[in-house]
């Protein structure tokens, strides 16, 4: 049978969708083990953080996957763009005069399209602010030689507003994944009434690990690590 | 009671719709939101104006030719009720009623508030039937289904048709009625061997017709009459990805 693979329906979209969005949640997982090393104390952090980005950035398998996680990141966006799109001619021109449809799902639900393009701005700065500055830029270096990330990081968590900034994006992702994870098993068919209770609190389990291990690293540097470097 | 009612008038499929202003000063609150509808197309028939087109039939819940968008919800604010079967003692003296047809670009306008939801029919010509050669019924006992089986799949089977899945969609999707098709048929041996064909052409009609994609928010499950659940798109997403990994 021939066919479009990546084109072909709204399923195949749909899948995509889940699949790319599915490895970013796996992604997150590793970004917060890793990122968690800055609750380490100042002195400890700065040296176990800096070799651990060096160890990151010179891995080939590390390589590989960040280029298909660069291209799930795109991939994720373009298809929901062009659902979205499609989805709005399906709805047609004539809205509905007097419309209270909103009563019945919650807020987010209906707005993960808002609540990802919101994402994709903070990724954008995020990787502007930390990856950018790391890949193609000088450097100060640590004690050690190595590329002084944590420094970086700590600085920026210094400034209230940049916190406010990280901790009202994770808020956002927070609300993005609670209906994310599980919508994407239901895309992809791996729903069934005797297991979608488990699937539905492993997506609540998961989205309060991320978003809470994620807001509380640039408030702890910012209220508890916050003392001038060395 | 008195109603004040907001309704949408179009004069055929090309023309441009607006919402007009109805008064009916003295409905009986035992009366169904269509018999409402009767009422006042009784007064304008008699004051020789053109009466209110709507679509309906058995009004008795099961048949799914009824559908309104009422108050801003599919088929009124009451869950799990077709339109006919929704009642005047739900609303209150003086209430503004707002009646618009079910939006999608799918189901067009044909006149007032009566929509051509014939896209369902080929969704359904597409793939929702078994290839066997009809005859005498077999005896009852002679396939031998589960109980609980039985059960899920009459669950899926109860899907009236009625459309309140795609009007009540952000999307406009089809996929609960569709799924409720795909997942009715893969659940029974009659229709199984066929279920990843069925899938694979019922979507891809779905696609054709102009339908939206699903983004599981679950609106559909809470406005459908007969409560089909969303499992039922997850059973068509499942059949779907199983013919496309394992069909040659």
């Amino acid at each position: 049978m021939s066919r479009s693979l990546f084109l072909r329906d709204s399923v195949v979209r749909k899948n995509l969708m889940a699949l790319t969005g599915l490895f970013l949640c796996l992604f997150l997982v590793i970004h917060l083990a890793g990122n968690l090393q800055l609750l380490l104390p100042a002195e400890q952090a700065q040296v176990q953080y800096n070799h651990y980005s060096e160890l990151l950035s010179h891995n080939i398998f590390i390589k590989i996957v960040s280029y298909a996680l660069y291209a799930s990141i795109i991939a994720h966006a373009v298809y929901a763009l062009i659902l979205t799109l499609r989805a709005r001619q399906a709805r047609g021109a004539q809205g509905y005069a007097y419309d209270k449809r909103g009563q019945v799902t919650p807020w987010y639900v209906r707005n993960m399209g808002v609540l990802g393009a919101l994402l994709l701005a903070f990724i954008i700065i995020h990787m502007r602010d930390f990856w950018f500055q790391y890949k193609f830029t000088e450097m100060p270096l640590d004690a050690e030689g190595r590329k002084d990330l944590y420094t970086i990081v700590a600085v920026a968590y210094q400034q209230l507003w940049y916190v406010a900034l990280y901790v009202a994006a994770m808020l956002v992702l927070g609300f993005h994944l609670l209906h994310g994870f599980h919508s994407a098993f239901q895309t992809l068919g791996l729903y069934h009434s005797k297991y979608n209770r488990w699937v539905k609190w492993a997506g609540y389990g998961y989205t309060f690990i991320i978003t809470a291990g994620f807001t509380i690293i640039p408030i702890y540097m910012y209220f508890i690590q916050n003392q001038p470097l060395p | 009671m008195k109603i004040q009612l907001k309704i949408w008038r179009q004069e055929n499929a090309q023309a441009k719709g607006k919402m007009v202003d109805y008064n009916l000063p003295d409905v009986n609150p035992e009366m169904s939101f269509l018999e409402m509808l009767d009422v006042l197309n009784e007064k304008l028939i008699r004051s020789g104006d053109d009466p209110i087109e709507f679509d309906h039939d058995c009004r008795e819940g099961i048949c799914g030719q009824c559908g309104l968008f009422i108050n801003g919800r599919v088929h009124g604010p009451m869950s799990a009720t077709t339109t006919c079967q929704l009642h005047m003692r739900h609303f209150e003296d003086g209430d503004t009623i707002y009646v618009e047809p079910f939006r999608a670009s799918a189901f067009p306008v044909v006149k007032d508030l009566r929509i051509d939801r014939s896209a369902f029919d080929r969704i359904i010509q597409a793939g929702g039937f078994i290839s066997t050669r009809t005859g005498d019924a077999p005896e009852a006992n002679a396939i031998p289904i589960g109980h609980q089986t039985a059960e899920d799949a009459f669950d899926a089977a109860a899907c009236i048709g009625c459309g309140a899945c795609v009007a009540t969609c952000k999307n406009a999707s089809a996929a609960l009625f569709t799924g409720a098709k795909v997942s009715h048929l893969a659940m029974l041996p009659q229709g199984e061997p066929e279920s990843p064909e069925r899938a694979e052409k019922m979507v891809a009609q779905m696609e054709a017709e102009g339908f939206g994609h699903c983004t599981n928010t679950g609106a559909c499950e809470v406005e459908c009459p007969q409560e089909i659940s969303i499992e039922h798109i997850a059973r068509m997403n499942f059949e779907y990805n199983k013919a496309a990994v394992l069909e040659k």
